[in-house]
């Protein structure tokens, strides 16, 4: 049965993008049907960090007022045949997205795929209420650090109370996923520690991705950064939350940076 | 001599004031989330109320509310202009 998840945060610049891009491929290459669609209409970006932007022509907005096909605006990944992008709407403003249109959409995609990630804009404003709004589950991108927390918990609080699970009196299930983590930073009491976040938070973890240089350079090559270095740290803790997501249990562990010892030295300097 | 204090200064955890502040406003904004806006909610009816009677400019309705420890106070601040008293002569 297909399962409507969507990524979230409240705050903006916490990785939202990047993790539907990383968890959409790695669940494609567990043999699952993806779609990833962007809801963050007049400033999408899921097509960029997925090397599609020269790819698009229509969107979801196009879909919603009838103007294009559904299967016009998909767009089929080249790396794999499995994940498919929805794209948003780059020049239409957020208002001409609908509860009603974008109801339907999910429900035709739910005849198609197996995963519809849902990627959702910053904010609490109406995109946001609707990327959630027929969520079967919510991954919360959080950052180790107080205002993204605090937007973590508002959003726990929406998922709970704004979606149609909720008011049919049904349960979003949610997962937290901590980007940008320094185990350093944190080890030193100079970050939030995961056991922080969580307990503030109430809500069961996902998964850890670490600080990492990596991520930037996938989107800048536009490319998931679970194809672009599989073996990279982050890769690893995203593929390790797909398969938690798929029901595996994998041990929790923050997959670290392989250093050599120049870079320790210099990383223990910067830090 | 500044610079090299700096260099060896002891540096304090952080993080356990970053967790024991985000508990304590969260706390708060839990028990806000749910009601109706209950100052937006006051602000219309009191207007609305008010305006029955005297024309009034809606920018200079403000309504604030003050939380303490054992009662909180609501506070009401109406600017009318001058002349009402004729308008509610001439309603009534």
């Amino acid at each position: 049965m297909a399962k409507v998840l969507v990524v979230t945060s409240g705050k903006g610049g916490v990785g939202k993008t990047t993790s539907t891009a990383a968890l959409g491929a790695a669940l494609a290459q567990m043999e699952e049907k993806v779609v990833v669609v962007d809801f963050d209409v007049g400033l999408r970006n899921l097509d960029l960090v997925l090397g599609a932007e020269r790819r698009v022509v229509f969107d979801l907005i196009n879909v919603v007022q009838g103007v294009a096909k559904l299967s016009q605006a998909l767009i089929r990944d080249k790396r794999l045949e499995n994940l498919w992008l929805l794209p948003a709407s780059q020049t239409r403003d957020k208002d001409a997205l609908t509860e009603e249109g974008v109801g339907s959409i999910i429900a035709d995609l739910r005849t198609k795929f197996d995963w519809i990630l849902c990627d959702s804009p910053a904010g609490i404003e109406r995109g946001a209420t609707l990327a959630m709004r027929y969520a079967d589950e919510a991954v919360i991108v959080t950052n180790p650090e107080v205002s993204s927390v605090r937007d973590s918990d508002r959003i726990i609080g929406m998922l709970d109370s704004k979606t149609v699970k909720a008011e049919r009196g049904e349960r979003v299930e949610k997962h937290v996923l901590i980007t940008r983590y320094d185990s350093a930073r944190a080890s030193r009491g100079e970050m939030l520690s995961i056991e922080d976040i969580l307990e503030i938070l109430a809500t069961p973890l996902l998964g850890i991705i670490p600080e990492s240089q990596d991520v930037l350079r996938a989107s800048n090559v536009g490319c998931p950064v679970t194809l672009n270095n599989a073996a990279s740290a982050p890769a690893r803790a995203y593929v390790d939350a797909a398969r938690r997501l798929m029901g595996e249990t994998v041990a929790m562990v923050v997959p670290a940076e392989r250093k050599g010892l120049m870079n320790r030295l210099l990383g223990w300097r910067a830090a | 001599m500044m610079n090299l204090l700096w260099l060896f200064r002891v540096r304090t955890a952080s993080a356990p004031v970053a967790r024991e502040r985000l508990q304590i406003l969260l706390a708060h904004e839990r028990g806000l989330r749910g009601q109706p806006d209950l100052l937006g909610l006051l602000r219309a009816e009191i207007l609305a109320v008010v305006s029955r009677h005297v024309v009034l400019d809606p920018k200079k309705v403000i309504v604030k509310m003050d939380r303490g420890k054992t009662v909180s106070t609501l506070e009401v601040d109406i600017e009318v202009p001058n002349g009402f008293e004729r308008s509610i002569a001439a309603a009534g």
